[in-house]
């Protein structure tokens, strides 16, 4: 992962559920952030603009913190071949 | 005033009577299948409990099937249905002494779907001009008045995943209270249009496989369709006219969560179970069978559990519980009114229905949920649970006629 993707990552994130960005850490669970499901469907479908991808429920459901899902996302955008 | 079940009708992928439904149900065949390849190439998920090759023109004349949105369409073919089922006439329903209470969540989604496909994508300009009446989600009540001659109370209730459930549990009380009687209650929903099943998708709580409430291996819902609706109408009235009695109607308990906009609690269920029981004037213990919620999502089925533990106590584990959401999948506005037909008919024949596809017990699910083989048992009374996103539960009891 580039520190630029984890930027853009962690602005997207902030965006979406309208927090400053020095709210998220990667090494952070969802619960400690107070990010529940219906945070967790906001911040998928924005992550999926902003990058271009499509994740799918699987992979979604299996992530617990942000540093794991950081690292699903670079995985996707990689394998789209456009890394950020 | 005790108030009877006396008429059935249920329009449903798995059957297009009450009578091919509940068949269904006890055989475990259930009707969740690949969705229509034109919707499937453009969803994640691939499976649905869709009517299959539904003819309008089957039902309405050209002109009147021109007016109705699909939803409406079911409901107003479960609702002929339940009322010749009751043995009712037009000349017996007319006029202000009967009510019509239908639920539906999302209104004509497939007539809105094509007609906004129209202005958006086509850009022509224009919708069709009766878009409206077709979306309004009280069109399948409003035909059936028309068609009927009911000029009493008719309206439609939408509350997400719990419509039918209030819907039905306000007619029992407008009938307890003499104010009509008799009520045709129900509900109706045309779930398979593009943007309303990409809105879905998009919620991530749609199984890639199939529905498998309590299981392990559950990975979410599936969606349904169809209608179903009852006719209700005083015991005593009905005894005196002949009538069948397929159950008694004795209860209905209503809560909101007041928590979150998606995430079940244990208290509202539990709150509108003991509502229910209250209503009824029962206790936990004379219940026997609860058709559950049961969506086959990791929380649904976790949460409802508690609640019924919460509820039942050391009861819960003599109880049989089963969700047929397995087999219908979930019919959203018209979920309610499908389980509480499957609820009637498992009084009324002394049959539970199953739940299907179950694989490992999930320990945060432990009851006895009747796995993948109906089973013939009597029991006297039976609840049937809606939790709608929102935080809105509608639970409705039912007696055997044995009882009676």
């Amino acid at each position: 992962m580039t520190e630029e993707f984890t930027q853009k990552l962690l602005q997207c994130i902030a965006a979406t559920l309208h927090k400053p960005v020095e709210t998220y850490r990667l090494d952070a669970s969802f619960e400690e952030l107070g990010i529940d499901s219906l945070d967790g469907i906001n911040i998928l479908f924005a992550l999926e603009n902003e990058f271009g991808i499509q994740i799918p429920d699987d992979a979604a459901r299996n992530v617990k913190n942000l540093g794991e899902m950081a690292q699903g996302v670079w995985k996707l955008v990689e394998a789209k071949g456009a890394p950020a | 005033m005790r108030v009877a079940v006396t008429g059935v009708g249920a329009l449903t992928p798995m059957g297009a009577t009450a009578a091919e439904f509940w068949r269904a149900l006890i055989e475990g065949r259930g009707g969740i299948g690949p969705i229509q390849p034109c919707l499937a190439a453009q969803l994640r998920f691939p499976h649905g409990a869709q009517l299959r090759d539904w003819d309008p023109l089957a039902h309405f004349d050209a002109r009147t099937a021109d007016l109705l949105d699909p939803f409406a369409q079911y409901a107003a073919v479960a609702g002929r249905e339940a009322l010749r089922d009751a043995g009712l006439t037009a000349e017996d329903v007319k006029g202000t002494r009967t009510a019509i209470l239908t639920g539906c969540c999302a209104g004509g989604q497939v007539s809105e779907d094509i007609q906004f496909q129209e202005l958006y994508g086509k850009q022509t300009g224009r919708v069709h001009p009766m878009t409206i009446p077709r979306i309004m989600s009280n069109a399948g009540a409003s035909f059936l008045s028309m068609e009927w001659g009911v000029s009493g109370p008719v309206y439609s209730i939408s509350t997400a995943c719990a419509s039918s459930g209030h819907a039905m549990g306000q007619g029992l009380w407008m009938v307890r209270s003499g104010i009509v009687d008799r009520a045709i209650v129900g509900g109706a929903e045309a779930s398979f249009s593009l943007g309303f099943l990409k809105a879905w998708e998009a919620m991530r709580v749609v199984s890639p496989d199939t529905c498998r409430p309590f299981s392990k291996e559950r990975k979410g819902l599936i969606l349904g369709e169809g209608a179903a609706m009852m006719v209700i109408e005083p015991l005593e009235a009905a005894r005196a006219r002949g009538a069948r009695i397929y159950a008694e109607f004795a209860g209905a308990g209503m809560s909101a969560d007041a928590h979150h906009i998606t995430q079940p609690s244990v208290g509202g269920p539990a709150l509108a179970m003991s509502n229910a029981l209250a209503d009824a004037n029962l206790r936990p213990e004379e219940i026997g069978y609860i058709n559950a919620h049961g969506t086959g999502t990791l929380a649904n089925d976790a949460t409802e559990c508690r609640a019924i533990h919460a509820i039942f106590g050391a009861h819960a584990a003599k109880l049989a519980v089963s969700s047929t959401k397995s087999m219908h999948g979930h019919a959203l506005g018209a979920a309610g009114a499908l389980e509480a037909v499957a609820t009637v008919m498992a009084l009324s024949e002394g049959v539970l229905p199953p739940t299907m596809n179950y694989m490992t017990p999930d320990p945060e699910c432990e009851l006895d949920v009747v796995p993948n083989a109906a089973r013939a048992q009597q029991v006297g009374a039976a609840l049937s649970n809606s939790f709608a996103f929102g935080g809105l539960n509608a639970v409705l009891c039912f007696k055997s006629p044995a009882s009676l």
